[in-house]
Protein backbone atom coordinates (compact mmCIF):
# COMPACT_ATOMS: atom_id res chain seq x y z
CA UNK A 1 0.00 0.00 0.00
CA UNK A 2 2.85 2.10 0.64
CA UNK A 3 5.44 0.84 -1.78
CA UNK A 4 4.74 3.57 -4.78
CA UNK A 5 4.59 6.51 -2.59
CA UNK A 6 7.85 7.99 -2.36
CA UNK A 7 8.88 6.40 -5.46
CA UNK A 8 9.47 9.12 -8.25
CA UNK A 9 6.60 9.15 -10.87
CA UNK A 10 6.60 10.65 -14.13
CA UNK A 11 3.73 12.83 -13.24
CA UNK A 12 2.68 16.02 -11.20
CA UNK A 13 0.48 16.24 -9.11
CA UNK A 14 -0.91 19.69 -8.21
CA UNK A 15 -3.41 20.60 -4.95
CA UNK A 16 -5.28 23.65 -4.62
CA UNK A 17 -6.65 24.54 -1.01
CA UNK A 18 -8.34 27.16 0.70
CA UNK A 19 -11.87 27.98 2.01
CA UNK A 20 -14.88 27.44 0.52
CA UNK A 21 -15.55 31.10 -1.45
CA UNK A 22 -11.32 31.20 -1.85
CA UNK A 23 -11.27 31.40 -5.44
CA UNK A 24 -9.66 28.28 -5.63
CA UNK A 25 -11.60 26.51 -8.30
CA UNK A 26 -11.50 29.51 -10.81
CA UNK A 27 -7.77 29.53 -10.64
CA UNK A 28 -7.41 26.04 -10.84
CA UNK A 29 -9.67 26.27 -13.90
CA UNK A 30 -7.78 28.90 -15.52
CA UNK A 31 -4.70 27.07 -14.61
CA UNK A 32 -6.32 23.94 -16.29
CA UNK A 33 -7.74 25.83 -19.71
CA UNK A 34 -4.05 26.86 -19.79
CA UNK A 35 -2.15 23.54 -20.03
CA UNK A 36 -4.52 22.23 -21.96
CA UNK A 37 -4.34 24.80 -24.73
CA UNK A 38 -0.34 24.28 -24.72
CA UNK A 39 -1.48 20.96 -25.19
CA UNK A 40 -0.32 19.40 -22.11
CA UNK A 41 -1.83 15.92 -20.68
CA UNK A 42 -3.92 17.50 -17.43
CA UNK A 43 -6.50 15.85 -15.64
CA UNK A 44 -9.08 17.48 -12.82
CA UNK A 45 -10.68 15.82 -10.16
CA UNK A 46 -12.70 17.30 -7.47
CA UNK A 47 -13.29 16.80 -3.48
CA UNK A 48 -16.04 14.17 -3.19
CA UNK A 49 -16.89 13.04 -6.57
CA UNK A 50 -16.62 9.32 -7.19
CA UNK A 51 -19.44 8.19 -8.45
CA UNK A 52 -19.27 4.91 -6.66
CA UNK A 53 -19.39 6.69 -2.88
CA UNK A 54 -21.58 9.60 -4.03
CA UNK A 55 -24.70 7.37 -3.30
CA UNK A 56 -23.44 6.61 0.26
CA UNK A 57 -22.28 10.20 1.07
CA UNK A 58 -25.89 11.83 0.06
CA UNK A 59 -27.99 9.40 1.54
CA UNK A 60 -25.94 9.48 5.14
CA UNK A 61 -25.97 13.69 4.46
CA UNK A 62 -29.39 13.43 3.64
CA UNK A 63 -30.72 11.13 6.57
CA UNK A 64 -28.12 13.06 9.06
CA UNK A 65 -26.68 9.66 9.99
CA UNK A 66 -23.44 10.84 10.01
CA UNK A 67 -21.46 10.97 13.06
CA UNK A 68 -17.52 12.77 12.60
CA UNK A 69 -16.23 9.43 12.16
CA UNK A 70 -18.59 7.93 9.23
CA UNK A 71 -18.54 11.11 7.76
CA UNK A 72 -14.78 11.08 7.70
CA UNK A 73 -14.63 7.38 6.72
CA UNK A 74 -16.91 8.51 3.83
CA UNK A 75 -14.99 10.92 2.46
CA UNK A 76 -11.73 9.05 2.48
CA UNK A 77 -13.37 6.54 0.81
CA UNK A 78 -14.41 8.57 -1.92
CA UNK A 79 -10.79 9.78 -2.30
CA UNK A 80 -9.60 6.45 -1.73
CA UNK A 81 -11.30 5.66 -4.70
CA UNK A 82 -10.51 7.98 -7.04
CA UNK A 83 -6.92 8.10 -5.98
CA UNK A 84 -6.57 4.28 -6.87
CA UNK A 85 -8.55 4.64 -10.18
CA UNK A 86 -7.70 8.00 -11.38
CA UNK A 87 -4.80 10.04 -9.87
CA UNK A 88 -2.38 7.30 -9.04
CA UNK A 89 -2.58 5.53 -12.72
CA UNK A 90 -2.85 8.95 -14.39
CA UNK A 91 0.65 9.96 -12.29
CA UNK A 92 2.37 6.94 -13.49
CA UNK A 93 1.22 8.24 -16.99
CA UNK A 94 3.03 11.04 -16.73
CA UNK A 95 -0.18 13.08 -16.44
CA UNK A 96 0.03 16.74 -14.77
CA UNK A 97 -2.72 15.97 -12.19
CA UNK A 98 -4.50 18.80 -10.50
CA UNK A 99 -7.16 18.06 -7.75
CA UNK A 100 -9.45 20.49 -6.44
CA UNK A 101 -8.96 19.59 -2.79
CA UNK A 102 -7.03 17.16 -1.69
CA UNK A 103 -6.42 15.50 2.11
CA UNK A 104 -5.62 18.49 3.58
CA UNK A 105 -9.28 19.55 3.24
CA UNK A 106 -10.11 16.47 5.41
CA UNK A 107 -7.68 17.01 7.65
CA UNK A 108 -8.89 20.16 8.86
CA UNK A 109 -12.44 19.63 8.60
CA UNK A 110 -12.30 16.73 10.56
CA UNK A 111 -10.07 17.71 12.93
CA UNK A 112 -13.02 20.59 13.03
CA UNK A 113 -14.92 17.82 14.12
CA UNK A 114 -13.00 16.40 16.34
CA UNK A 115 -11.59 13.25 14.92
CA UNK A 116 -7.61 12.82 16.71
CA UNK A 117 -5.63 14.17 13.92
CA UNK A 118 -2.96 11.39 14.40
CA UNK A 119 -5.78 8.66 13.19
CA UNK A 120 -6.39 11.08 9.96
CA UNK A 121 -2.94 11.45 9.18
CA UNK A 122 -2.85 7.97 9.22
CA UNK A 123 -5.88 7.42 7.38
CA UNK A 124 -4.91 9.35 4.37
CA UNK A 125 -1.47 7.79 4.67
CA UNK A 126 -1.36 5.95 1.54
CA UNK A 127 -1.69 9.21 -0.47
CA UNK A 128 1.22 10.64 -2.22
CA UNK A 129 2.13 14.73 -1.05
CA UNK A 130 1.78 16.71 -3.88
CA UNK A 131 4.56 18.45 -5.75
CA UNK A 132 2.65 21.71 -5.69
CA UNK A 133 0.37 22.72 -2.91
CA UNK A 134 -1.22 26.39 -3.37
CA UNK A 135 -3.31 27.80 -0.59
CA UNK A 136 -5.35 30.70 -1.31
CA UNK A 137 -5.83 32.30 1.49
CA UNK A 138 -8.79 34.54 1.26
CA UNK A 139 -9.89 37.05 4.46
CA UNK A 140 -13.04 34.97 6.27
CA UNK A 141 -15.11 38.14 5.28
CA UNK A 142 -14.68 37.92 1.50
CA UNK A 143 -14.91 34.27 1.19
CA UNK A 144 -17.96 34.42 3.15
CA UNK A 145 -19.66 37.39 1.21
CA UNK A 146 -18.49 35.26 -1.96
CA UNK A 147 -20.31 32.34 -0.81
CA UNK A 148 -23.25 33.67 0.58
CA UNK A 149 -23.97 36.41 -2.37
CA UNK A 150 -24.01 33.06 -4.81
CA UNK A 151 -25.59 30.56 -2.77
CA UNK A 152 -28.06 31.67 -0.10
CA UNK A 153 -29.59 28.52 1.07
CA UNK A 154 -26.61 26.49 2.84
CA UNK A 155 -26.48 22.92 3.07
CA UNK A 156 -26.69 21.21 6.40
CA UNK A 157 -23.29 19.92 6.30
CA UNK A 158 -21.45 22.56 4.55
CA UNK A 159 -22.48 24.94 7.21
CA UNK A 160 -21.17 22.68 10.03
CA UNK A 161 -24.90 22.41 11.48
CA UNK A 162 -23.57 19.04 12.52
CA UNK A 163 -21.08 20.47 15.12
CA UNK A 164 -23.96 22.46 17.24
CA UNK A 165 -22.15 26.11 16.83
CA UNK A 166 -24.81 28.13 16.70
CA UNK A 167 -28.76 27.19 15.88
CA UNK A 168 -28.73 30.01 12.84
CA UNK A 169 -27.12 28.59 9.29
CA UNK A 170 -25.24 31.82 8.32
CA UNK A 171 -23.54 32.15 11.40
CA UNK A 172 -22.63 27.93 11.81
CA UNK A 173 -21.03 28.80 8.88
CA UNK A 174 -18.61 31.30 9.50
CA UNK A 175 -18.28 29.93 12.70
CA UNK A 176 -17.26 26.32 11.08
CA UNK A 177 -14.86 28.40 8.27
CA UNK A 178 -13.39 30.30 10.92
CA UNK A 179 -12.16 27.05 12.53
CA UNK A 180 -11.12 25.85 8.87
CA UNK A 181 -9.29 28.56 8.41
CA UNK A 182 -7.21 28.55 11.71
CA UNK A 183 -7.04 24.30 10.44
CA UNK A 184 -4.93 25.89 7.34
CA UNK A 185 -2.91 28.25 8.65
CA UNK A 186 -1.70 25.71 11.34
CA UNK A 187 -0.58 23.39 8.32
CA UNK A 188 0.43 26.05 6.62
CA UNK A 189 4.67 25.54 6.89
CA UNK A 190 4.68 22.12 8.09
CA UNK A 191 3.01 20.89 4.75
CA UNK A 192 4.60 23.27 2.73
CA UNK A 193 2.01 25.07 0.85
CA UNK A 194 2.29 27.82 -0.98
CA UNK A 195 0.15 30.78 -0.58
CA UNK A 196 -1.65 32.86 -3.13
CA UNK A 197 -2.64 35.88 -2.11
CA UNK A 198 -6.88 35.46 -2.35
CA UNK A 199 -7.66 39.04 -2.15
CA UNK A 200 -5.40 39.92 -5.81
CA UNK A 201 -7.79 40.07 -8.80
CA UNK A 202 -8.83 36.80 -10.98
CA UNK A 203 -6.10 38.19 -13.06
CA UNK A 204 -3.41 38.79 -11.38
CA UNK A 205 -3.64 35.36 -9.03
CA UNK A 206 -3.82 33.40 -12.36
CA UNK A 207 -0.69 34.91 -12.99
CA UNK A 208 1.14 33.74 -9.89
CA UNK A 209 -0.21 30.01 -10.41
CA UNK A 210 1.39 29.99 -13.28
CA UNK A 211 4.50 31.19 -12.48
CA UNK A 212 4.39 28.91 -9.89
CA UNK A 213 3.96 26.41 -11.93
CA UNK A 214 6.24 27.20 -14.89
CA UNK A 215 8.87 27.53 -12.28
CA UNK A 216 8.34 24.07 -10.56
CA UNK A 217 8.01 21.45 -13.57
CA UNK A 218 9.31 20.70 -16.98
CA UNK A 219 6.16 21.72 -18.84
CA UNK A 220 6.77 20.75 -22.28
CA UNK A 221 7.88 17.27 -21.32
CA UNK A 222 4.13 16.73 -20.28
CA UNK A 223 3.43 16.93 -24.08
CA UNK A 224 1.01 14.35 -25.64
CA UNK A 225 3.47 12.59 -27.25
CA UNK A 226 1.20 12.05 -30.65
CA UNK A 227 1.09 15.58 -30.86
CA UNK A 228 4.95 15.81 -31.59
CA UNK B 1 -14.79 -0.05 28.66
CA UNK B 2 -12.24 1.05 26.36
CA UNK B 3 -10.67 2.04 22.96
CA UNK B 4 -7.61 0.66 21.11
CA UNK B 5 -6.71 3.70 19.61
CA UNK B 6 -7.86 7.20 20.17
CA UNK B 7 -11.45 6.12 19.74
CA UNK B 8 -14.67 8.45 18.89
CA UNK B 9 -15.06 12.03 18.85
CA UNK B 10 -17.31 12.85 20.81
CA UNK B 11 -17.60 9.68 22.87
CA UNK B 12 -17.09 8.99 26.63
CA UNK B 13 -16.38 4.88 26.74
CA UNK B 14 -15.73 4.72 30.54
CA UNK B 15 -19.73 4.60 31.49
CA UNK B 16 -20.66 1.79 29.26
CA UNK B 17 -22.42 -0.84 31.67
CA UNK B 18 -23.05 -3.47 29.32
CA UNK B 19 -20.31 -5.98 27.93
CA UNK B 20 -18.90 -6.82 24.67
CA UNK B 21 -18.44 -10.66 23.47
CA UNK B 22 -16.92 -11.54 19.69
CA UNK B 23 -16.61 -14.43 18.31
CA UNK B 24 -14.20 -14.92 15.59
CA UNK B 25 -13.57 -17.70 12.65
CA UNK B 26 -13.78 -18.12 9.56
CA UNK B 27 -16.81 -19.11 7.70
CA UNK B 28 -17.56 -22.67 8.79
CA UNK B 29 -16.38 -22.63 11.63
CA UNK B 30 -19.13 -22.39 13.77
CA UNK B 31 -19.38 -18.77 14.73
CA UNK B 32 -23.50 -18.36 14.27
CA UNK B 33 -24.14 -21.38 15.62
CA UNK B 34 -22.08 -20.33 19.11
CA UNK B 35 -24.02 -17.21 19.08
CA UNK B 36 -27.58 -18.70 19.22
CA UNK B 37 -26.42 -21.05 22.14
CA UNK B 38 -24.92 -18.42 24.08
CA UNK B 39 -27.47 -15.73 23.10
CA UNK B 40 -30.09 -18.47 24.82
CA UNK B 41 -27.98 -19.26 27.43
CA UNK B 42 -27.57 -15.43 28.46
CA UNK B 43 -31.32 -14.71 28.17
CA UNK B 44 -32.51 -17.68 29.47
CA UNK B 45 -30.43 -16.19 32.48
CA UNK B 46 -31.90 -12.72 32.48
CA UNK B 47 -29.96 -10.50 30.38
CA UNK B 48 -30.23 -8.49 27.48
CA UNK B 49 -28.46 -9.24 24.24
CA UNK B 50 -27.84 -7.26 20.67
CA UNK B 51 -26.40 -9.05 17.51
CA UNK B 52 -24.26 -7.35 15.74
CA UNK B 53 -22.18 -8.51 12.51
CA UNK B 54 -20.62 -7.13 9.59
CA UNK B 55 -22.07 -5.49 6.41
CA UNK B 56 -25.12 -4.85 8.60
CA UNK B 57 -25.08 -1.41 8.31
CA UNK B 58 -27.67 0.57 6.02
CA UNK B 59 -25.05 3.20 5.48
CA UNK B 60 -22.72 1.54 2.80
CA UNK B 61 -24.75 -1.77 2.47
CA UNK B 62 -25.48 -1.32 -1.56
CA UNK B 63 -21.74 0.03 -2.36
CA UNK B 64 -20.29 -3.21 -0.20
CA UNK B 65 -22.98 -5.32 -1.89
CA UNK B 66 -21.44 -3.82 -5.14
CA UNK B 67 -18.16 -4.75 -4.58
CA UNK B 68 -18.89 -8.05 -3.42
CA UNK B 69 -20.06 -8.79 -6.75
CA UNK B 70 -17.31 -7.28 -9.12
CA UNK B 71 -13.87 -5.85 -8.93
CA UNK B 72 -14.73 -2.15 -9.45
CA UNK B 73 -13.41 -0.89 -5.81
CA UNK B 74 -9.80 -0.76 -5.49
CA UNK B 75 -8.49 -2.18 -1.89
CA UNK B 76 -7.89 0.84 -0.16
CA UNK B 77 -11.38 2.24 -1.20
CA UNK B 78 -13.27 -1.48 0.24
CA UNK B 79 -11.08 -1.48 3.10
CA UNK B 80 -12.58 1.94 4.01
CA UNK B 81 -16.34 0.88 2.96
CA UNK B 82 -15.90 -2.26 5.84
CA UNK B 83 -14.57 0.42 8.02
CA UNK B 84 -17.50 2.75 7.15
CA UNK B 85 -19.83 -0.33 7.85
CA UNK B 86 -17.99 -0.76 11.09
CA UNK B 87 -17.79 2.76 12.51
CA UNK B 88 -21.25 3.13 11.85
CA UNK B 89 -22.53 0.30 13.42
CA UNK B 90 -20.42 1.32 16.47
CA UNK B 91 -21.68 4.21 16.95
CA UNK B 92 -25.63 3.23 16.47
CA UNK B 93 -26.07 -0.06 17.33
CA UNK B 94 -23.07 -1.31 19.41
CA UNK B 95 -22.42 1.96 21.97
CA UNK B 96 -26.03 2.38 22.50
CA UNK B 97 -26.90 -0.75 23.70
CA UNK B 98 -23.98 -1.06 26.03
CA UNK B 99 -24.72 2.03 27.88
CA UNK B 100 -28.38 0.86 28.14
CA UNK B 101 -26.71 -2.84 30.24
CA UNK B 102 -27.24 -4.76 26.89
CA UNK B 103 -24.86 -7.69 26.39
CA UNK B 104 -23.66 -7.67 22.41
CA UNK B 105 -23.24 -10.52 20.98
CA UNK B 106 -20.46 -9.66 17.39
CA UNK B 107 -20.87 -11.52 15.07
CA UNK B 108 -17.05 -10.75 13.87
CA UNK B 109 -15.50 -7.74 14.26
CA UNK B 110 -12.38 -5.77 13.14
CA UNK B 111 -9.84 -8.76 13.82
CA UNK B 112 -11.31 -10.02 10.53
CA UNK B 113 -11.34 -6.95 8.63
CA UNK B 114 -7.79 -6.33 9.63
CA UNK B 115 -6.70 -9.93 8.46
CA UNK B 116 -8.79 -9.37 5.05
CA UNK B 117 -7.13 -6.04 4.54
CA UNK B 118 -3.40 -7.44 5.47
CA UNK B 119 -3.34 -10.14 3.55
CA UNK B 120 -4.37 -8.28 0.21
CA UNK B 121 -1.36 -6.33 0.77
CA UNK B 122 -2.68 -3.41 3.44
CA UNK B 123 0.31 -1.79 5.42
CA UNK B 124 -0.76 -3.04 9.14
CA UNK B 125 0.31 -0.34 10.80
CA UNK B 126 -2.40 1.47 8.58
CA UNK B 127 -4.93 -0.81 9.57
CA UNK B 128 -4.25 -0.93 13.19
CA UNK B 129 -4.55 2.78 13.47
CA UNK B 130 -7.76 3.15 11.56
CA UNK B 131 -9.27 0.82 13.89
CA UNK B 132 -8.38 2.35 16.61
CA UNK B 133 -11.83 3.77 16.61
CA UNK B 134 -13.07 0.36 17.95
CA UNK B 135 -14.12 -0.78 21.72
CA UNK B 136 -11.65 -3.08 23.18
CA UNK B 137 -14.30 -6.40 23.80
CA UNK B 138 -14.30 -7.86 27.23
CA UNK B 139 -14.10 -11.33 26.04
CA UNK B 140 -12.85 -12.31 22.10
CA UNK B 141 -13.42 -15.93 21.22
CA UNK B 142 -11.48 -17.14 18.24
CA UNK B 143 -12.91 -20.47 17.20
CA UNK B 144 -9.91 -21.96 15.33
CA UNK B 145 -10.97 -24.74 12.40
CA UNK B 146 -8.11 -26.29 10.08
CA UNK B 147 -8.78 -25.27 6.58
CA UNK B 148 -9.88 -29.02 5.49
CA UNK B 149 -12.72 -28.69 7.94
CA UNK B 150 -13.37 -25.76 7.05
CA UNK B 151 -13.92 -27.31 3.63
CA UNK B 152 -16.10 -29.79 4.78
CA UNK B 153 -18.48 -27.98 6.42
CA UNK B 154 -19.02 -25.21 4.05
CA UNK B 155 -19.61 -27.76 1.31
CA UNK B 156 -22.24 -29.57 3.90
CA UNK B 157 -23.88 -26.12 4.13
CA UNK B 158 -23.82 -24.75 1.03
CA UNK B 159 -22.54 -27.54 -1.64
CA UNK B 160 -20.61 -24.39 -2.66
CA UNK B 161 -17.37 -22.27 -1.92
CA UNK B 162 -17.49 -18.66 -1.65
CA UNK B 163 -15.38 -16.94 -3.99
CA UNK B 164 -14.18 -14.31 -1.10
CA UNK B 165 -14.26 -16.99 1.85
CA UNK B 166 -11.52 -18.81 -0.88
CA UNK B 167 -10.04 -15.20 -1.82
CA UNK B 168 -10.23 -16.01 -5.18
CA UNK B 169 -9.99 -12.20 -5.58
CA UNK B 170 -6.09 -12.79 -4.95
CA UNK B 171 -5.09 -15.15 -7.70
CA UNK B 172 -3.60 -17.53 -5.50
CA UNK B 173 -4.87 -20.51 -7.63
CA UNK B 174 -7.30 -20.69 -10.17
CA UNK B 175 -8.80 -23.68 -8.08
CA UNK B 176 -11.44 -22.62 -6.15
CA UNK B 177 -10.79 -25.47 -3.95
CA UNK B 178 -7.06 -24.95 -3.94
CA UNK B 179 -7.20 -21.38 -3.30
CA UNK B 180 -9.62 -21.60 -0.12
CA UNK B 181 -7.02 -23.77 1.53
CA UNK B 182 -4.50 -20.83 0.67
CA UNK B 183 -6.23 -18.34 1.65
CA UNK B 184 -7.28 -19.60 4.70
CA UNK B 185 -3.97 -20.84 6.07
CA UNK B 186 -3.13 -16.64 5.37
CA UNK B 187 -5.87 -15.67 7.25
CA UNK B 188 -5.24 -18.31 10.00
CA UNK B 189 -1.41 -16.95 10.26
CA UNK B 190 -2.62 -13.47 10.55
CA UNK B 191 -4.61 -14.31 13.39
CA UNK B 192 -2.03 -16.34 14.53
CA UNK B 193 -0.07 -13.35 14.94
CA UNK B 194 -2.72 -10.74 16.01
CA UNK B 195 -3.91 -13.32 18.72
CA UNK B 196 -1.07 -12.11 21.65
CA UNK B 197 -0.76 -8.26 20.80
CA UNK B 198 -5.31 -8.52 21.36
CA UNK B 199 -5.54 -11.37 23.57
CA UNK B 200 -7.32 -13.83 21.64
CA UNK B 201 -9.13 -17.03 23.53
CA UNK B 202 -8.55 -19.22 20.76
CA UNK B 203 -11.09 -21.75 20.95
CA UNK B 204 -10.65 -25.21 19.21
CA UNK B 205 -13.28 -25.24 16.41
CA UNK B 206 -12.88 -28.75 15.21
CA UNK B 207 -14.65 -30.48 18.03
CA UNK B 208 -18.43 -30.92 18.31
CA UNK B 209 -21.14 -27.88 19.16
CA UNK B 210 -21.23 -29.15 22.31
CA UNK B 211 -17.83 -29.37 23.83
CA UNK B 212 -17.45 -25.45 21.82
CA UNK B 213 -20.30 -24.04 23.68
CA UNK B 214 -19.26 -25.62 27.04
CA UNK B 215 -15.47 -23.73 26.69
CA UNK B 216 -17.36 -20.30 25.66
CA UNK B 217 -20.18 -20.71 28.23
CA UNK B 218 -17.25 -21.53 30.91
CA UNK B 219 -15.39 -18.42 29.40
CA UNK B 220 -18.61 -16.14 29.75
CA UNK B 221 -19.28 -17.30 32.59
CA UNK B 222 -16.02 -16.29 34.15
CA UNK B 223 -16.61 -12.90 32.39
CA UNK B 224 -19.73 -11.91 34.40
CA UNK B 225 -19.09 -13.81 37.85
CA UNK B 226 -21.88 -16.42 37.38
Amino acid sequence: MKSSQFTELPGRLVAVEGLDGSGKSTQLYLLKRWLELRGLKVFFTEWNSSVIVKKATSKGKKRHLLTPTTFSLIHAADFADRYERQILPLLKAGYLVLCDRYIYTAFARDAVRGCPRTWLHNLYGFARRPDLTLFFDTPLPVALTRILAGRPQLKYHEAGMDLGLSADLHESFRLFQERIYHEYLAMRDERGFVTIDGSATIEAQQQSVRDLVSGAFDLPSYRWKSMG
Amino acid sequence: MKFYGEGLPGVDATHLAGKLIVIEGADGSGRSTQIEILKDYLEGRGHATVDVGLRRSTLVSEELQEAKQGNVLGEITRSLFYATDFADQLENRIIPALRAGFIGLADRYIYTLMARDIVRGADRDWVRSLYGLALVPDLLIYLRVSPSQLVERNFRKNATLDYWEAGMDLGLSRDIFDSFIRYQRLIQKEFTLMQQEYGFNAVNGNRSIRSVAGEITARVEGLLGI
